[in-house]
């Protein structure tokens, strides 16, 4: 018997993953701003505060690195906290809770300890925050050694990403996209897990390598529907995990595909692109390269407010198609 | 501010130059206008003069070398101005022989690739590894790539085509753009146009009279040589001009939007050259006398043999003779000069006796075949061109009505 398919968006992907641990384990509870009665500047929380009462949803002062403080001791103390940022940007400020301490607990006291705690970032432009509330932050986060950084695409990724980040022992670092919260997607009504550092290709083919992220796999795909009308057919690798890196997956491909071009909204320049590159350079994909790498990443600016530059100030579908047909025909 | 000397672009469809020869050397005082250099393109060479006056600095390219349109070449300095290194550090190879296999999807004529001062090519990883796995040198593999880089598919190309025999007591002579692009064109038109061919004899009796007898009467120039001397080729080109003004239907070429009716008729003549051959094309000859297209022809024959035509000079028409007659060759078929329509194979005036009023008669025939593109010219369209043909070098007084 097969069930019907069943529909969630982006954000209520997550809030059912939070529901779901919630209920499965008491030690967890959710900490942010305005994320209780408020339901979350991007409704995510929505009604969890009623559900689990304030004990477990707790809405925190505007001090994240007060919060961040908060969530690494009592992660420390057994419990499993998940903490929202507002928006990934104010990282920033509580980047010595995470880098500092949560990252390096485990290995400083000889893997006596472990820091278990989630925090959840909404991340990326497009929605006319300008340049302080639109970055993608997640290479940032994905450069330190102990956390692990996933970046889901989909609402059914949302889920299964989030779980097995609630279950890591370690600290894990959730890039949400803003721009993803209202897409629609199956999402099966079980807890299922998907695992961290495991890459999905969610387009098979055989001329070019896209590997790309969180909101640029749909552009990537997009780029490589088009494409395939004129004959050139595009792999599209969904990363999922950036740390850590499934380096095999993209090896493999590109050594089918001989072609690899990076897709991301993080800044072009010591971006995730240019690990991957050289990740490919360093490889046995080398050998089997037949083009140029190709990144498509941020502009080297601060995100700018007027739409129509902030459209252009990270990639969009046409200029995918063209970079990647270009690749693809040995024009670069 | 220096002046850039770069290398134009003297032709519609021409990505790359040669540099043929340098008239001046690195510090060399140049006037405005003053001879820098010949290029040469796949079809002809040219002279490139000074844009200013002033010293010549920072040639970056060798003799030999191939070097893409806009590209400077060199800088001419003023007084005073001091010279940058950073580009006369950079001097560009000159150019190794080349096999070239386009790149088939590619919308841009394969570059001619250019070693580096190394001595290493341009090559993609999987180039290098696939040409290392099969035992071919980089060096005999032409990229298609931006910059003449060499891809995966320029090997596999190289690969795939059989391997030339080197066997004792052959050579294999390099070629040049002119040969490359006859080979592509002609690949081409026999391959793709829709040839047929129409032959007919035609009496040369009266031409030659009328012939002899303009010449005999040419005026005299100051040097009291006669200002015109006619050939048979100048009636022929006069008389394909005549019958493609009367049958105008004829004057077209097949183009992808429709067939393209030309409102003058243009008419290429082929001129053997070393190595190859051009085709300038005498423009609207049939409002132009005998004497005219002659002293034309000359003068564009003499040039094309010495590879100085202009591309205006060999570009458009609807037609091309190719005359054969001076070899003693009696009839032949040519294959049409794309996008020409049509071709006129010019055999040699041949005595032969023919069968007038039941007598054999000793008369002078020419053989002409022409060969039509039947996607433009139609099997009656291209029979009354060269009955047309005929009748102007049967009765070439009438090319005087």
């Amino acid at each position: 018997m097969n069930a019907p398919i069943r529909e969630l968006t982006y954000a209520q992907a997550i809030q059912e993953a939070l529901a779901t641990a919630m209920e499965a384990d008491e030690r967890i509870f959710l900490m942010g701003e305005d994320i209780g009665v408020y339901g979350g500047a991007f409704q995510v929380t929505g009604d969890l505060v009623h559900r689990f009462g304030e004990d477990r949803v707790m809405d925190t002062p505007i001090s994240e690195l007060g919060a961040a403080g908060i969530a690494v001791g009592a992660a420390l103390a057994g419990s499993r906290p998940i903490l929202e940022f507002q928006f990934s940007d104010f990282a920033t400020l509580a980047m010595e809770q995470i880098v500092n301490q949560a990252a390096k607990m485990r290995f400083m006291l000889g893997g006596k300890v472990s820091v278990p705690l989630v925090m959840r970032f909404p991340s990326g432009s497009g929605t006319g925050a300008a340049a302080q509330h639109s970055q993608s932050l997640e290479a940032w986060l994905a450069h330190v050694p102990g956390l692990k950084v996933v970046q889901p695409s989909t609402p059914h990724d949302a889920k299964g990403l989030l779980l097995a980040a609630i279950d890591d022992p370690d600290p894990v670092m959730v890039f949400e996209h803003k721009l993803l919260y209202k897409m629609k997607g199956e999402v099966p009504e079980e807890a299922y897990r998907i695992p961290i550092g495991k890459a999905v290709v969610r387009r098979e083919g055989r001329h070019v390598t896209i590997v790309a992220t969180s909101i640029m796999v749909h552009r990537a795909l997009e780029a490589a529907e088009v494409l395939a009308g004129e004959g050139i057919e595009a792999e599209v690798i969904d990363l999922r995990t950036l740390r850590p890196l499934d380096t095999a997956t993209i090896i493999e491909s590109v050594k089918k595909t001989t072609r690899l071009a990076c897709v991301y909204e993080g800044v072009k320049t010591l971006g995730i692109g240019a690990e991957i590159s050289a990740l490919i350079a360093e490889s046995e994909a080398f050998d089997y390269l037949d083009a140029p790498i190709l990144r498509l990443g941020g502009v080297d600016s601060p995100i700018p407010y007027n739409p129509t530059l902030e459209k252009a100030a990270v990639p969009q579908t046409p200029g995918i198609i063209e970079q990647v047909r270009n690749l693809a025909k040995g024009r670069i | 501010m220096p002046v850039e000397v770069i290398l134009p672009k003297v032709d519609m469809d021409m990505a790359t130059g040669k540099i043929a020869k340098w008239h001046v050397k690195e510090g060399d005082a140049v006037k405005k206008g003053a001879l820098l250099f010949e290029i040469e393109t796949d079809k002809a060479s040219m002279e490139i003069d000074a844009s200013s006056d002033g010293i010549i600095r920072n040639i970056t390219a060798v003799e030999g070398a191939i070097v893409p349109v806009g590209q400077a070449v060199a800088m001419i300095y003023q007084d005073g101005e001091t010279v940058s290194a950073s580009i006369a550090a950079q001097p560009l190879p000159p150019v190794k022989p080349i096999t070239p296999a386009p790149r088939p999807d590619a919308e841009q004529p394969a570059v001619i690739p250019a070693a580096s001062a190394s001595g290493r090519f341009p090559a993609t990883p999987l180039a290098r590894r696939l040409a290392r796995e099969s035992g071919i040198a980089l060096e005999s593999i032409a990229g298609s790539g931006p910059r003449g880089r060499i891809a995966a598919i320029d090997v596999r190309g190289a690969l795939a085509r059989p391997a030339v025999p080197q066997r004792e007591g052959t050579d294999l002579i390099s070629v040049d753009g002119m040969r490359r692009t006859i080979a592509q064109r002609l690949t081409l038109s026999k391959q793709t146009i829709p040839h047929f061919y129409l032959t007919v004899n035609c009496d040369l009796t009266r031409l030659s009279e009328i012939r002899e007898r303009l010449n005999a009467h040419a005026p005299r120039d100051a040097q009291k040589l006669p200002v015109w001397k006619l050939s048979i080729n100048d009636f022929i080109i006069k008389a394909m001009a005549s019958a493609l003004n009367q049958v105008s239907d004829a004057n077209v070429i097949w183009a992808d939007e429709g067939i393209l009716k030309h409102h003058s008729c243009d008419v290429g003549v082929a001129v053997a050259v070393k190595g190859g051959l051009f085709t300038p094309v005498v423009r609207a000859a049939e409002t132009k006398s005998l004497s005219q297209i002659s002293k034309e022809m000359r003068d564009l024959a003499g040039r094309a043999r010495a590879r100085k035509l202009l591309p205006a000079e060999y570009q458009g028409g609807t037609t091309t003779i190719s005359n054969l007659g001076m070899y003693g060759i009696e009839q032949f078929t040519a294959i049409i000069n794309p996008p020409h329509a049509t071709i006129l194979a010019v055999g040699a005036g041949i005595e032969r006796f023919i069968p007038i009023k039941g007598q054999p008669v000793l008369r002078t025939q020419m053989t002409c075949t022409l060969s039509c593109d039947h996607r433009a010219v139609d099997g009656a369209v291209g029979a009354q061109l060269l009955a047309a043909f005929r009748t102007f070098i049967e009765e070439p007084a009438l090319m005087l009505a």
